[in-house]
């Protein structure tokens, strides 16, 4: 690797983990320290490798030195304690000079933090946030570029949030019974949202966005190694995230635009993810809960497939229709209406369309113009103008265009 | 929005006695009719299902098998529907496949105490 592009993609992979190590051992209300200190031991990086050339061993070199900071620190800490407060110990303080940065440790440690950003005190979009910033190791700005938003906005969310945990006194630990029970719906839901923001937002061609959802996998790996966060659901979890990410590769171009699932050359599926996403869906099959990540990865499996059979658009109308009788979502509501297209018939489902009257969202709009399209190309255009109108971003106005170019073609 | 209860009635015994294919091709259309009304976000719960047997208990204890002693029909199922008005619930009904194995749907509005 290049000597200028090693130090942004070790802070990636060792900020986190550092950061993790440190609050497991002095505690969240200290989470400032842990942040000033592996900030720290980057910039040393930053100056020292700059002068004096990159290490043998740059991780080991970097847990050193925040091992020695972190000494540093505790040692001046004690000193002020000694002195100027005897009586306000923080027994964290005691607990030893030396931190543990062995394999073993970070994984643990990295573990409790999931645990301890999924805090249910914690809201939805600052629980997102945080997993990106102290898990993922993504910095403020990378942050507010996979958010369409700015620096001010994250920063403030991610400071709110801190405090949030440093209020409520939310102690970093390894998961017990009682936390699986109540956090691990927020757990699971947090790493698939992290997924989802790699994967589905609209901000365009982004190398972060992969990163985004590699972290959630990665995560999901970590929780599959703990017995007791090696659940049902975070099988189903993973075996999702697989068969998405199978096809990576497939679903931009080289400039980076979007292409649709069908348009797709399948030979850039990953085999390997699509095996491994199958390994993970067999091993959800257990347990008498069926949660939606079963059923969405069910209906990821069947799009492994590229062959546009009747049983395999049955299958899927049947899994969405199961998804909607557990969790509505516009999204499941649209993608169960063009399944009842190809499963029953298009008649039906306009029919079923028509009533969903979700006319603020431009892929309503995009779903009825491909119902129409054979029926009367004249309304399948119009109704597409319409959601060009209604769509958001200039990526997908491209790809409705696209669509409409397509029908003007056709005789 | 208001809750409405729909509780579907039909002579089950009867109709358990259908082919399997019938069987499975009638579970689709329950399956696809539900999902429709979850589609719309107008389901409230999905309910349940309810075994054919059961039994009545009347004043001074009197228990009998049933429910189904007397009149053929007997509750299946329920699901609880979200809409504004019962003529809305009613259009909804009007879809249900109960009526294909000569069944019914009894709609009441659920008052929240």
């Amino acid at each position: 690797m290049e000597e200028t592009g090693l130090l942004p993609h070790l802070f990636r992979t060792e900020y986190s983990k550092i950061i993790a190590v440190l609050c497991n051992h002095f505690g969240m209300e200290h989470i400032e320290v842990a942040e000033d200190i592996v900030s720290d031991t980057f910039l040393t990086a930053a100056e020292l490798w700059g002068m004096k050339g990159v290490p043998e061993n740059p991780v080991a070199w970097l847990y050193t030195v925040a091992k020695n900071k972190t000494r540093n620190h505790l040692k001046r800490h004690h000193l002020f304690e000694k002195k100027i407060a005897p009586d306000l110990r923080y027994p964290s303080a005691d607990t030893g000079t030396d931190i543990d940065l062995s394999t073993t440790a970070i994984a643990d440690s990295q573990l409790a933090m999931i645990f301890t950003v999924c805090h249910p005190s914690v809201s939805k979009e600052a629980q997102i946030a945080l997993a990106l910033n102290l898990l993922c190791g993504f910095g403020v700005q990378e942050i507010a570029d996979a958010f369409l938003t700015n620096r001010e906005t994250i920063y403030k969310r991610l400071k709110r949030a801190k405090e949030k945990l440093r209020e409520e006194k939310i102690a970093i630990a390894p998961p017990t019974v009682q936390m699986v029970a109540e956090r691990m719906e927020i757990v699971l839901t947090t790493l698939y949202l992290l997924f989802n923001e790699g994967y589905y937002s609209v901000s365009g061609h982004h190398p972060l966005k992969k990163e985004c959802c590699m972290e959630a996998m990665r995560l999901c790996l970590l929780l599959l190694g703990n017995p007791l966060t090696h659940t049902p659901a975070t099988n189903a979890l993973m075996a999702l995230m697989c068969f998405h990410a199978s096809r990576f590769e497939a679903r931009t171009n080289s400039k980076g635009e979007v292409i649709l699932y069908e348009d797709q050359d399948t030979l850039l599926w990953n085999k390997d993810l699509v095996e491994k996403g199958i390994f993970y869906l067999n091993s959800s099959a257990y347990g008498n809960q069926l949660s939606k990540f079963h059923l969405e990865a069910g209906i990821a499996y069947w799009h492994t497939h590229p062959e546009d059979t009747r049983e395999k658009w049955e299958a899927i109308l049947q899994l969405y229709n199961k998804l909607l009788m557990l969790e509505y979502t516009p999204v499941a509501a649209l993608n169960r209406t063009y399944a009842l297209a190809k499963a029953n018939s298009i008649d039906e489902a306009i029919a079923e369309a028509e009533k969903l009257q979700l006319t603020d969202n431009h892929f309503y709009f995009v779903l009825l113009g491909e119902l129409y399209a054979q029926l009367d190309p004249e309304k399948a255009k119009t109704l597409l103008r319409t959601a060009k109108e209604v769509a958001r971003s200039e990526s997908d106005r491209q790809l409705i265009q696209k669509k409409i170019a397509e029908l003007e073609e056709k005789p | 929005m208001k809750d409405f209860l729909f509780l579907f009635r039909a002579d089950y015994v009867e109709y358990a006695k259908r082919s399997p294919e019938e069987l499975q091709s009638m579970t689709k259309k329950w399956m696809d009719w539900i999902g429709g009304i979850a589609a719309q976000n107008k389901l409230a719960d999905r309910g349940n299902r309810l075994e054919t047997g059961g039994r009545v208990i009347r004043p001074g204890n009197l228990v009998t098998d049933g429910p189904f002693c007397e009149i053929k029909e007997s509750l299946g199922g329920y699901i609880v529907v979200k809409t504004t008005t019962i003529d809305e619930a009613t259009e909804i009904a009007q879809g249900c496949p109960v009526y294909e194995i000569g069944g019914s749907v009894e709609i009441r509005e659920i008052s929240v105490m």
